[in-house]
């Protein structure tokens, strides 16, 4: 298992596209791949499950991955997380 | 009689023609037991399969009308209904519970719905209408209904609906569809940015009281100010029959602006640029064909937060707007913060006159750590775009060699570390104080240009605090007093060879800018929505008539006397 926190910086925190983005690249990978903020829990592969979370800017977020290629996931998926999207 | 009702002006435009009512079939589906669970599952899952179909057709369909941008609405649907937490959790229900396939779907579409509306982000919020939209479109399927289609019309109407779906707008008839009005819904929705891109007249948020509208009434609906007129007078026909025939006109002609260059009737050119808040406003100033970003207050990216923000986070967020100016000029001001703008995570003493006190550069040369955390990220993103890096509210000579030199070492430091920084980054100052202002021609020597900032010039020149309203008549841009300290800022870059501009909101203001160009001013920055008028009036204007008009009004008497003047001369003009 991986885990680190990470800040995200977008301005407008992850909303529709980003988490889409994210989920994408989630499921790219056979392992599980879990966010958290505060005490809520998200299924990292899920856009919905991310949205529910209402991660905003400045936001810290815990990124955890566990089970097969966990990390280049947590490598790419790491960096998503602080990454501005494109509009 | 006519009656008149309110919402919020969500896609500007102006349309008349009768009324006609969407009405939304909202069963909600009941718990019923079956007894294939398997194949229940199975029909839900065939349901969702066909629910794709159609979106797959809707997103072609508005990849062609509106583009890749909006295109990505449905596929972000599509990705939707594959997403676990709502598919597989729906399944898994029907898995568990043995319950029909309708009401495994809307109770755990219904629970997401729900937490996303108590999000305190509105754009959060607004991705429930994603949710209702695809999951209705799956029950329909699975009860046999067909989803709503406008085939049936066949005249030019306006549209009113609880509230339209994305898949509702994607799919509007633009044969017959003139504007639509919904009940709920806010600027941000779905619908509302459609509407904005399809240029279709929209309202939101009109209340239940439009719900009392029916098909074949008579409505006006001004979208320009979010009034909806219904069974209008004969008057009140002719009224706005003039308003739409005008408003029209203005949209064709400020748009034929958008890839003009900005230049007066006599060849002179100038740069008309946007003010930013941050990435969001970015889209408006490319829309509006801005010359660059003349202010980019950076703000934004302290506020609504509990620590600084990193070099890194900076970094990414001044790449990402010199990326998308593409080589056009960006002006990023260093953090303007202290006096009456506080950081909550930072500990600044109380003052008496927040104003005259720590703030802006007086802060960040009294707080250097934050300063150069700043500064490095600054020049770091210098190498992808036009940067040119202004510091505010500078009084001394001394403090503009002490920003400097605190950026030069930052500089410095990072050409060692290997890392590039543009060679072309200019470096200058804002002009609010009457210090300033009266130092131009010494500072000018140690910048690549001065942005005046005409709310604190006026204030600090007026002696007049601009949050006090018993002394808000002192607030006077168009007064001479003003004008010379602006002419004494023009004239001390000309001399130096640097170029001179305005950040206020006196750059964007009609009666205003003939005078800035008489006085010489080279750029202009004001909000995006104001640039295509800006660029229209500069049209017509000459500098060498208004450099003569605008000596004369440096000789008058009171800020009235000059508005007169200049409103007058406009007008023989036109």
């Amino acid at each position: 298992m991986i885990s680190q926190v990470f800040t995200v910086i977008h301005p407008q925190g992850f909303h529709a596209r980003p988490s889409k983005s994210f989920a994408e690249k989630a499921h790219a990978f056979p392992c599980q791949v879990t966010l958290y903020k505060g005490d809520k829990q998200a299924n990292g592969k899920s856009p919905l499950g991310l949205l529910t979370l209402g991660i905003s800017a400045g936001d810290e977020i815990r990124l955890e991955v566990e089970g097969e290629q966990e990390a280049q996931a947590f490598q790419e998926l790491g960096r998503m997380l602080t990454q501005i999207y494109e509009e | 009689m006519s009656h008149l009702l309110t919402g919020v002006p969500a896609s500007p435009g102006i349309a008349i023609a009768k009324a006609y009512r969407l009405e939304m079939e909202e069963s909600i589906p009941q718990r019923e037991e079956i007894e294939d669970r398997a194949a229940e599952m199975r029909r839900l899952k065939k349901a969702i399969e066909s629910a794709k179909v159609d979106i797959d057709r809707i997103r072609e369909q508005t990849l062609e009308r509106l583009g890749p941008q909006k295109a990505e609405i449905f596929e972000a649907h599509l990705f939707l209904l594959d997403d676990p937490e709502l598919t597989d959790a729906a399944l898994a229900r029907i898995d568990r519970e043995g319950v029909c396939a309708e009401f495994a779907l809307y109770e755990v579409a219904a629970a997401i719905m729900d937490a996303l509306r108590s999000m305190d982000n509105e754009m959060l919020r607004e991705r429930a209408a994603d949710v209702g939209d695809i999951t209705r479109r799956v029950i329909n399927k699975l009860e046999g209904r067909a989803h709503h289609m406008f085939s049936e019309l066949n005249d030019e109407v306006i549209l009113f609906a609880k509230d339209l779906t994305p898949s509702d707008t994607a799919q509007l008839n633009m044969d017959y569809i003139r504007g639509f009005v919904t009940e709920i819904g806010s600027r941000t929705s779905h619908s509302a940015i459609m509407a904005r891109s399809l240029e279709l007249a929209a309202v939101v948020g009109a209340g239940s009281d439009a719900s009392q509208i029916r098909t074949g009434d008579t409505v006006i609906l001004d979208a320009t100010s979010g009034e909806i007129i219904v069974n209008p007078s004969r008057s009140q026909m002719e009224d706005y029959s003039e308003r739409k025939r005008k408003y029209e006109d203005d949209v064709l002609r400020m748009k034929s602006y958008v890839d003009r260059p900005s230049v007066t009737a006599d060849e002179v050119h100038v740069e008309l640029a946007g003010n930013i808040g941050g990435i969001e406003d970015l889209e408006k100033v490319l829309d509006n064909g801005a010359d660059g970003i003349g202010l980019f207050r950076t703000e934004f990216l302290y506020m609504g937060r509990s620590t600084f923000p990193s070099e890194e986070e900076q970094y990414s967020v001044y790449k990402h707007v010199l990326e998308k100016m593409n080589g056009k000029r960006v002006v990023i001001r260093t953090l303007d913060i202290g006096g009456d703008k506080e950081l909550t995570y930072m500990q600044l003493p109380q003052e008496m006159n927040p104003f005259l006190g720590l703030r802006a550069i007086r802060l960040c040369l009294d707080r250097e750590d934050l300063f150069r955390t700043q500064l490095r990220a600054l020049l770091r993103a210098s190498a992808h775009g036009k940067l040119a890096i202004m510091f505010p509210m500078i009084s001394l000579l001394s403090e503009l060699r002490e920003a400097k030199r605190i950026l030069n070492e930052e500089r410095i430091r990072l050409e060692q570390e290997g890392v590039m920084v543009a060679s072309d980054l200019e470096v200058g100052m804002m002009i609010e104080t009457p210090a300033a202002a009266l130092a131009a021609d010494l500072l000018a020597e140690e910048v690549d240009f001065f942005s005046i900032g005409t709310n604190d010039l006026i204030q600090y020149t007026m002696a007049a605090d601009r949050m006090n309203e018993s002394v808000s008549y002192l607030y006077q841009p168009h007064h001479p007093v003003i004008l010379r300290m602006v002419q004494l800022v023009i004239q001390a870059a000309d001399r130096h060879g640097k170029w001179a501009g305005m950040c206020g909101e006196m750059a964007g203001d009609a009666s205003a800018i003939p005078l800035l160009l008489g006085l010489g001013l080279h750029e202009f920055s004001m909000s995006a929505s104001s640039v295509l008028p800006a660029r229209e009036l500069l049209s017509r204007l000459s500098r060498q008539e208004w450099s003569r008009l605008a000596a004369e009004a440096l000789n008058m008497s009171s800020q009235q006397e000059v508005l007169d003047f200049v409103n007058n001369q406009l007008r023989s003009e036109a």
